[in-house]
């Protein structure tokens, strides 16, 4: 069930390949849900089911997909997962998928999807591609939420919408940063946490 | 003149990439030199153009609440809503496929200059992204999307060539060694993303 290749698809991607740091992608969602925790873990969620079955799906009819259209029945297949799962947020989570807004939708065109599919799925059987596909989903959820806790916490000085910076802190002086929930910081945050990253790994530093 | 307002809003307030990170991908990547950039930011702003009205037409005809009404009476009550994501990826997808055989086959030296780029923009958030805006917007006619698209595009096209010049530039600085490459990108996107910020207080 887990042999080393299996372990490697599934535990690489949580660092030494993780799909943010390391493949940059599924940039766009990483910088635009992490104003807060909660919306980051949701997404997450849903990206690791998406990614996780998509894989699997993609996998089972590898064989049967003519080169020339796979993007579009990729595309087809990712597409109907995410329209299951936005149907299913919309019915049980109403506030967090108005807050996620367009960008549940956008799962479809998140890099880390068709990137996993082109690269792993077409040639992997069914088993190691869901693994595969929980691995990067977790490693993309570890990125969102670590962005989305530094963010909420200094910027709004909350967590998953408790007040954790006790009021003593704001009657000497302390004051939210609100630039940290303004889009532009989440770019900084994420580069920070490259830069941590690359300065533990040296073997991914690039040379230009 | 609405549309004006519209047009500017949708370049500088409400850019593509510094106020919603979309097409962050081809962003981040295609951004070494100025001329890709240029070929890339032109085929990003094409395509948003061309399918915007198109997917304008399909939700306000086909997928919205009672949208079907126009074919016969007894439709009026069918909500096809849920099926917009799919609708508008393939009209995306589909498009992208013609652009690329109608530039292949008139322009042959555009094609072997955007090469790689024009299937990859199938898959570029931008796009799809501007669909679902347009869809949240509720706008009041074909036209107003159709300029909304283009602005969006116009202000993706100038973010990527201020990055690309950026970028070209900064080869030449001695940057610490584990934020070379992406690291620093990221920390130059978010600096233009705070200059753009100052359009932020403009009323129109």
């Amino acid at each position: 069930m887990l042999s080393k290749k299996n372990k490697e698809a599934l535990f690489n991607p949580l660092s030494k390949d993780n799909p943010v740091l390391v493949q940059i992608l599924g940039i766009c969602s990483t910088l635009a849900v992490t104003a807060s925790l909660k919306p980051a873990i949701v997404m997450g969620i849903a990206v690791i089911a998406v990614l996780a079955f998509s894989n699997v799906i993609i996998s089972l009819i590898r064989t049967t997909i003519p080169t020339t259209i796979r993007i579009i029945v990729q595309l087809v297949v990712v597409a109907a997962l995410v329209i299951i799962v936005q149907q299913f947020l919309v019915a049980y989570t109403y506030d967090v998928s108005k807050q996620l807004s367009v960008f549940i939708g956008l799962i479809i065109t998140n890099c880390i999807l068709m990137g996993r599919l082109e690269a792993f799925a077409l040639n992997n059987r069914p088993w190691p591609a869901f693994l595969d596909g929980i691995g990067n989903g977790l490693g993309y959820t570890a990125i969102l939420v670590i962005v989305a806790f530094f963010r909420e916490l200094l910027g709004s000085g909350t967590l998953l919408g408790c007040h954790v910076i006790p009021q003593w802190c704001y009657d000497h002086g302390y004051e939210n940063n609100g630039l940290m929930i303004l889009p532009p910081m989440a770019l900084i945050t994420v580069a920070c946490i490259i830069w941590v990253h690359r300065a533990r790994n040296k073997e991914l530093q690039e040379l230009n | 003149m609405e549309e004006l307002n519209l047009f500017i809003k949708s370049i500088f307030i409400d850019n593509m990439i510094f106020a919603y990170f979309l097409g962050m991908c081809s962003y981040i990547a295609v951004s070494k030199n100025v001329k890709t950039a240029l070929g890339l930011g032109v085929a990003v702003t094409f395509m948003l153009t061309v399918t915007m009205p198109i997917n304008y037409a399909l939700d306000k005809y086909v997928l919205q609440e009672g949208a079907l009404s126009w074919l016969s009476p007894s439709l009026a009550d069918v909500d096809l809503s849920f099926l917009g994501l799919i609708m508008f990826i393939a009209v995306i997808a589909s498009g992208t496929q013609l652009v690329e055989m109608a530039v292949e086959k008139f322009s042959p030296s555009l094609y072997a200059s955007l090469g790689i780029f024009l299937p990859l923009i199938a898959v570029n958030c931008a796009i799809l992204g501007g669909a679902l805006f347009m869809q949240q917007k509720d706008f009041g006619s074909a036209a107003t999307a159709t300029v909304y698209g283009l602005g969006s595009g116009i202000g993706w096209l100038i973010a990527i060539v201020g990055l690309a010049a950026i970028r070209e530039k900064i080869a030449y600085s001695n940057i610490p060694a584990p934020l070379r490459g992406v690291g620093i990108t990221f920390i130059i996107t978010g600096l233009m993303g705070i200059a753009f910020m100052s359009f932020l207080g403009i009323k129109l």
